[in-house]
């Protein structure tokens, strides 16, 4: 019965939604306040059902209801009750519910926090969001109904893919979703902003903070994802370049260029087509993430059950959202290039640059990540494009952006800039000679590593060298405001991000070994002795578990215990076992005995020594975080009047 | 005993994709065990088809492994060893197609749309410089600063 | 001008995707088309399952059409598709081998004797080396082979009564109109 009950509330929240999409819009149209006022409660009405579903779902989890498909699927008697929690959004069914929960999540917040902007305006864009809201649910109820029942009911479940029981899983998807569906505010604000006209050129000031609350989530759920497969994978790895992984970064490219194009909209006026464009391609690149997933064109590593039938419905809905704001878009984009004139060495001109780089480096994504359908679909065979099409090109149109990174805040809006310039080359170069000076040594002659020391000095003696010039030059209270602040944290990031990358790549050795209990073998300065194995069990797998001593100068380091497990039903997973450091991370993971006869013989093992592998992920964490401090500016959260006089009229 | 026998059986069937491979090899040198990292880390499991021949655990993956190291033991070169591979499991095994002219707009796409983008922004900046040159700038004020 | 782009750009990945979608009810997307079709197959020279001093070799079953078959006692979908082999596949008209794929002979043998013998000739290929020669990579898989060692057809994965009506019977005629 309680299942039935979360179907219900699936379909009064399409109702909902429904009214939602289409009496606001018809309101804003017609100046009908009473209709425009339809859209919060419809909103918040929505977002109850779509809770209650969530929550229903939740609960047939808890309580073992393997009446329903979608919880015998992917759950079992032994299966802990935090992970048939996160189970909801371990399989296609439930993560769809995930996406329309998150969706409303970022529609109530909207209702809630959008009083100061003009009635119209909301109303369009609630309405927009609605209409999202009717395209997910629809698909959720005709072909991914997650309490679909199935009698007589199993005993006994499947079981949740093991590499999605991990501590990682439980907020990567959620935090990656609010950045994906995040998108779709940005979206449903310039949409609202095509549909309004001239009236609402303020819009990109209301929508700055949104973009980069999502943008900050989806860099979060992006770092939070690459920390898990190397955690959990097992392989080491922290990014493959598979389409799953593309589809995030895709819009996370695009997000970048907007974030930037934004903040030229919104305090010269210049380029405003191109940020509604940008608008709209962030959005629209989530949405074809997910038709990527789910659609099952693509092999892929994470890949959903796929279903032409599901493929059909999400490429219908595409064409509708994307096809249509863009055949808007070729309507009512702005027709003039407003805004007012800026010198070559303005910032400007660097933010261009750096957009149309972006934007380069998302189509290269999506060009490699579709090659292999443009193969199948000219004929040319069977292609496959990896890692060493991605990175080579991506390092490339990167370069310049490292180049031009510490120009950017000293750049002036308008005007030419020359003296400083000089100034801050000289600094950052200085320093990036002598970091790759000392890194010769450090690296011994490495050129990739060294190549990564002296990137990173550059941006960051770059970068902070801004922050010494604002501490100096400005009054206490008006050195850093939030909107900077994010920038610089972000910039920073961007250094140790580059750090992070260029020595692990080019320092980390790996080795393949075998080893009888008592024996050792050393890598980057670390003796690794291996103690033998030992049976090991938890509350639904059974398994081997290693025993390795590391020591270094006779000292011993850390005791790690990398397992094998077997799950109750049947898969294999290597748990490997890290020993994290800020310079270094030290892995280990086990594989078999090498004569399946004798357990007590020699075991196979690969062991890391991965130096500043942590930095990537810091390096991510510092962009996240620039991207929340820079949405608290409260320059985005003035009125209407104070908004408008800096809207300048081409 | 039993146990190690559950654990291969389970490999066998079902997990083959998901575990990974761990395969100690008698390499002469580093120099010759990095090469071997990076060689069958650019090479596709034909089998578990999103896995590097480097990462997979199926059982194809270990014998090619063994093969490449066989290949580079008896003196080939890198490109050698992919055309043996690829004669066999056809270009599907290269994760970085060759550059020939089915390929022309995976590699060359790219570059051609960032000179077209540079154009448009080399035009825009310099429609915009002319303007800014006839107008008088202002001098530095408050919304300048940031 | 220039504002229809972005929707012309759409307008053609969104083709794509439909071609993606329909390409995949067709083909099975794990599948490696074999660069070996229409060229000599590999030399070989395996022993014969269960006797290793007889041993068959590619010269010594040319002259013949002959349908290659590899299977293991392992692999879960050579026993779905062993009933086709069993009733189907023997009134083909051509020499059936069978090539038994990185497994333990005696496993191998039970596994015969439990589900039946559709093969003329099993030749063991244990380590699953001579396999690399012919491209395989993972059982079943079914090579068809004309008289003069040329290898015609390749299917990957397991056999059903459809594929021989469709391609391999096709495929065996064609052959027959060659040879006359």
């Amino acid at each position: 019965m309680i299942p039935e009950l979360g179907q219900f509330a699936l379909i009064l929240a399409l109702l909902l939604a429904i009214a939602q999409g289409v009496l606001p819009i018809v309101g804003a149209w017609r100046g009908n306040a009473a209709l425009m006022a339809v859209a919060r409660p419809a909103a918040i009405g929505q977002a109850i059902f779509v809770s209650a579903a969530m929550a229903i779902l939740i609960y047939a989890f808890l309580s073992f209801d393997f009446s329903v498909v979608f919880v015998a699927d992917n759950s079992n008697l032994a299966l802990p009750w935090y992970y048939r929690v996160t189970a909801v959004w371990g399989a296609h069914e439930g993560s769809m519910l995930l996406w329309v929960f998150i969706l409303n999540v970022w529609t109530v917040a909207l209702a809630a926090f959008s009083r100061h902007l003009p009635q119209p305006f909301v109303a369009r864009v609630l309405g927009v969001l609605g209409w999202l809201a009717v395209g997910f649910l629809a698909f959720i109820l005709f072909t991914s109904n997650p309490f679909l029942r199935e009698l007589p009911m199993p005993a006994d479940g499947g079981d949740l893919n093991p590499v999605l029981q991990d501590p990682g899983m439980t907020f990567h998807p959620p935090v990656l979703y609010m950045g994906y569906v995040g998108f779709s505010v940005a979206f449903a604000f310039s949409i609202a902003a095509l549909l309004g006209g001239e009236l609402e050129q303020a819009w990109v000031r209301w929508a700055r903070p949104w973009t980069n609350v999502a943008w900050a989530f989806l860099t979060g759920g992006i770092v939070a994802g690459s920390w898990w497969a190397y955690a959990e994978l097992g392989w080491g790895g922290w990014w493959f370049w598979d389409p799953v992984e593309n589809a995030s970064f895709m819009p996370w490219l695009v997000g970048v260029a907007l974030i930037h194009a934004q903040a030229v909209t919104e305090k010269r006026g210049s380029l405003p087509a191109w940020t509604v464009l940008l608008s709209l391609f962030a959005f629209s690149l989530s949405l074809l993430g997910t038709f990527l997933v789910r659609s099952g064109v693509l092999t892929s590593v994470h890949a959903f059950a796929s279903d032409p039938r599901r493929g059909l419905y999400i490429l219908g809905f595409l064409i509708v959202v994307i096809g249509g704001s863009l055949a808007l878009y070729a309507v009512r984009a702005p027709k003039v290039a407003g805004g007012k004139p800026f010198a070559v060495l303005s910032r400007e001109t660097a933010i261009m640059v750096a957009n149309l780089l972006f934007a380069t480096a998302a189509a290269m994504v999506l060009l490699g990540t579709l090659f292999p359908l443009i193969g199948d679909a000219l004929n040319l065979g069977k292609i496959s494009v990896g890692p060493p099409y991605f990175g080579f090109l991506f390092v490339l149109l990167m370069a310049p952006v490292v180049l031009l990174l510490p120009f950017g805040p000293y750049l002036r809006w308008g005007r030419g800039e020359g003296k400083s310039l000089t100034t801050v080359a000289l600094r950052a170069g200085i320093a990036a000679v002598i970091c790759a000076v000392a890194g010769w040594f450090f690296a011994d002659g490495r050129l990739r590593a060294i190549a990564g020391i002296a990137g990173a000095a550059w941006v960051a003696v770059g970068t902070l060298s801004y922050v010494a010039k604002r501490w100096r030059e400005m009054p206490r209270g008006r050195r850093f405001p939030a909107e900077m602040a994010g920038m610089l944290l972000a910039h920073f990031g961007v250094a140790v991000f580059l750090m992070g990358v260029m020595l692990s790549e080019s320092l980390s050795i790996e080795r393949d070994t075998r080893l009888a209990p008592g024996q050792t073998e050393t890598i980057g300065g670390y003796t690794f002795r291996f103690d033998g194995v030992q049976e090991s069990a938890g509350p639904n797998w059974q398994g081997d578990q290693g025993v390795v001593t590391v020591m270094r100068d006779g000292a011993t380091v850390h005791v790690m215990h990398p397992q094998k497990r077997v799950y109750t039903r049947g898969q294999v997973q290597t748990e490997s076992s890290i020993d994290a450091g800020v310079f270094r991370d030290l892995y280990v993971a086990l594989g078999e005995p090498m004569d399946a006869a004798h357990v007590d013989g020699p075991w196979a093992l690969r062991l890391y020594y991965k130096p500043f592998i942590r930095w990537i992920w810091l390096g991510g964490l510092f962009m996240t975080l620039g991207g929340f401090v820079a949405a608290g500016e409260r320059r985005f959260r003035a009125k209407r009047a104070a908004a408008a006089n800096q809207v300048v009229p081409a | 005993m039993r146990r190690a026998l559950l654990l291969l059986a389970a490999l066998f069937f079902a997990g083959a994709c998901l575990a990974q491979a761990i395969q100690p090899l008698p390499f002469r040198d580093h120099a010759e065990e990095v090469r071997f990292q990076k060689l069958s880390a650019q090479l596709r499991c034909p089998m578990c088809q999103n896995e590097t021949l480097a990462d997979s655990n199926a059982p194809i993956a270990h014998d090619l492994r063994m093969k490449i190291f066989e290949l580079m033991q008896a003196g080939k070169s890198d490109d050698e060893i992919k055309a043996y591979l690829v004669e066999r499991y056809s270009k599907f095994v290269l994760y970085q197609p060759p550059v020939e002219p089915g390929t022309w707009l995976l590699w060359f796409g790219p570059g051609v749309l960032l000179i077209a983008g540079a154009t448009v922004v080399w035009i825009q900046v310099r429609r915009r410089s002319r303007m800014a040159a006839d107008t008088a700038l202002p001098p530095a004020d408050s919304e300048d600063d940031w | 001008m220039t504002r229809l782009l972005p929707l012309f750009a759409f307008l053609l990945l969104a083709a794509l995707f439909g071609f993606g979608i329909w390409y995949n009810t067709k083909h099975d997307q794990q599948e490696i088309v074999s660069p070996l079709i229409d060229r000599a197959a590999p030399d070989f020279d395996l022993p014969v399952l269960g006797d290793n001093s007889r041993r068959v070799t590619k010269a010594s079953l040319l002259g013949k059409p002959y349908l290659l078959n590899v299977f293991g006692s392992w692999c879960i979908e050579c026993v779905h598709e062993h009933p086709v082999l069993m009733n189907e596949a023997r009134a083909l008209g051509v020499t059936l081998v069978g090539y038994n794929y990185k497994d333990d002979p005696a496993d191998a043998s039970a596994w015969i004797a439990k589900h039946g013998n559709p093969f003329d000739v099993i030749v063991a290929d244990r380590d699953g080396r001579g396999a690399l020669d012919f491209g395989v990579y993972g059982a079943p898989e079914t090579f068809l082979v004309d008289a003069h060692g040329f290898i015609r057809y390749k299917h990957v994965g397991p056999l059903t009564p459809d594929d021989l009506a469709r391609e391999i019977r096709p495929a065996i005629d064609a052959l027959r109109r060659e040879n006359r």
